[in-house]
């Protein structure tokens, strides 16, 4: 046999697995800066514009109005999802047979897709025949989805539907894993049930409510296919987010110029967003907990 | 309604005891009362879907949206199917085990390179891979648009299938490599000894024992594709190449009166999932949150 193989080849395996990234997902990266100095219809030819688009972009309202947006929904959504889903996370961690039945009907958002899940609620919502046709439901009959100053809320709502399982799953794993012991002591030191959640529990779930808001805060930069479904953009454009910004000029407006500049100011708040989370939150907890998966 | 819970409570489980066991038995009602009004908010709307999909057209409209229809009806069922659903279904069945195989099998290449590979490759890509976790898709689409016309590849599935690869591999990778860090270093070393080559102990060691994290990585990936909107929309157009979520937003489109045709197709396409939930609910779990918490 011949001698043992370098491990310095062993490198050279990463290789595949490296090139597909590049070259679909960073590579597409610095195109979305360039592509944001050129104008370009997305079928014509490409022509340099300079720094013409980042002017009009940053000076055009809809822009403001779309980062407006995204930051309340992002307020509202955490706001909102975050107790949520901590309680239904140490209830469903509770071993009663009946919380592990509810469980698992909780979860059944999650198999639904975007779109399911919007169509399905476009429906459910309909001032006609929606759920606001049920006899003492009547409250629920309203243009839910026409009402400007509504729509933006009824889109938190359905976003949280869909969301709030999710985070669910990771409350309920990290409440399953503090010991009993520190209860078993509390009960002897004769804590109430409230004592008991906020004094073991809360705390003892920091670093998972560390993650999941810092995936619920980034990941509000993203609802893209829900509201697009839902409402695409509209009524005029009360729910028309970042994303949603940026699709609608790139592929409706056909200016791929324009929405490249949004597409960059996504990426740029993104990663500012996560590095000023993990960062203001303790990056060395963050890793540790990455490298406890 | 909450008496179960005293009930329960005595079972021999260490959370048992820490929840309501040992000094106080009192069943926590307001919990259980939260859980219920919880349980209704999700399952009205699921409900409302299933039952109006069962409806005939002209049950639809009249009547309380939530009482049993009169007869039920599985035309609008047969209407979705005779539409091409099969094809649909097809499509995101390909898109979804292509890329899956092709993400799992490269990131398992990698997360061995980056664990066991010594010099600056091994090192650069893990942070390379690192960092691609903080690129958000939508930001990406445009360039993707133009690279992917000007490969014509527009309007097919390879179009699908290699940027989400391209968007599955790092996670996959950072999953698979802290598994594969936890293998004994020895065992490595006796094969290396015994002259195994990286394949061979990819093949005969890492592929044998990474097989739960292979099946909870897939799943986590499989989800992503199988629900995917975001490329289909911009990266294909012909009806052929529709896959499920594009299935369903055209149908809205085509059928726009046609309520109870719409939620039958909302229910049939997330059949799959539901068929998956029900034979691998631990899976299923596991996969949906491979990658966060613990």
């Amino acid at each position: 046999m011949a001698a043992p193989q370098s491990r310095a080849r062993s490198g050279l395996l990463t290789l595949p697995a490296l090139l597909m990234f590049v070259a679909f997902a960073v590579v597409p990266l610095a195109g979305a800066v360039i592509l944001s100095l050129t104008r370009w219809d997305g079928l014509g030819a490409i022509s340099w514009e300079g720094l013409g688009n980042w002017v009009e972009v940053l000076h055009d309202p809809l822009t403001g109005n779309a980062l407006l947006l995204t930051l309340k929904i992002m307020v509202f959504s955490w706001v909102v999802q975050t107790p949520i889903s901590l309680l239904l996370g140490v209830f469903t961690a509770g071993t009663q047979r009946y919380r592990a039945v509810l469980a698992v009907l909780y979860f059944i958002p999650l198999l639904l897709s975007s779109a399911a899940v919007a169509i399905a609620f476009k429906a459910v919502l309909d001032p006609n025949f929606g759920l606001g046709g049920v006899p003492g439901l009547g409250f629920l009959s309203q243009d839910w989805l026409g009402d400007p100053d509504l729509v933006l809320y009824v889109v938190i709502f359905v976003i949280a539907w869909q969301f709030v399982p999710f985070h669910t799953l990771l409350y309920q794993a990290a409440v399953r894993q503090i010991p009993a012991s520190l209860y078993e002591a509390a009960d002897i030191d004769g804590a109430g049930r409230v004592k008991q959640f906020r004094h073991i529990t809360l705390p003892q779930l920091r670093n998972t409510i560390i993650t999941s808001s810092t995936l619920m805060v980034t990941g509000s930069l993203t609802y893209f296919d829900v509201v697009f479904v839902l409402t695409g953009g509209g009524p005029g454009n009360a729910t028309r987010l970042l994303p949603l910004d940026m699709y609608l000029t790139g592929f409706s407006a056909n200016d791929m110029g324009k929405a490249s500049v949004l597409a960059v100011i996504l990426v740029v708040t993104g990663l500012a967003l996560a590095f000023s989370l993990t960062k203001y939150t303790g990056f060395a907890r963050m890793r540790s907990e990455q490298e406890g998966l | 309604m909450a008496a179960p819970t005293t009930i329960a409570d005595h079972r021999p489980h260490a959370r048992a005891s820490a929840r309501g066991g040992g000094v106080r038995r009192l069943p926590n009602v307001g919990a259980g009362i939260g859980g219920f009004v919880w349980l209704a908010v999700i399952i009205l709307p699921i409900y409302y879907v299933v039952i109006s999909s069962l409806r005939s057209q002209t049950g639809f409209f009249d009547g309380n949206p939530l009482a049993p229809p009169d007869h039920i009806s599985f035309e609008k069922y047969a209407l979705v199917l005779q539409s091409g659903f099969g094809r649909y279904f097809l499509n995101s069945v390909v898109i979804t085990v292509v890329s899956v195989t092709v993400t799992v099998a490269f990131s398992l290449m990698a997360a061995y390179g980056v664990v066991r590979g010594e010099g600056r490759l091994a090192r650069t890509s893990f942070s390379v891979f690192l960092l691609g976790l903080a690129i958000p898709v939508h930001a990406t689409i445009i360039p993707l648009y133009y690279m992917i016309t000007r490969l014509h590849l527009y309007d097919s599935l390879l179009a699908l299938i290699l940027p989400s690869i391209g968007f599955a591999v790092p996670i996959t990778v950072l999953i698979l490599a802290n598994f594969i860090r936890d293998i004994p270093r020895e065992l490595f070393e006796s094969m290396r000894i015994d002259g195994a080559t990286d394949w061979g102990m990819l093949w005969r060691l890492v592929l044998p024992l990474a097989r739960p994290a292979l099946v909870t990585v897939g799943i986590y990936d499989a989800l992503h594709v199988w629900n995917g909107f975001l490329f289909p929309l911009i990266l294909t157009q012909s009806a052929d190449l529709r896959v499920l979520p594009m299935a369903l937003w055209a149908f809205q489109g085509e059928f726009t009166v046609d309520v109870p045709a719409v939620l039958a197709a909302v229910v049939l396409s997330t059949l799959p999932m539901l068929v998956a939930y029900v034979l691998g609910r631990r899976h299923l779990v596991r996969g949906l949150t491979a990658g966060f918490g613990k």
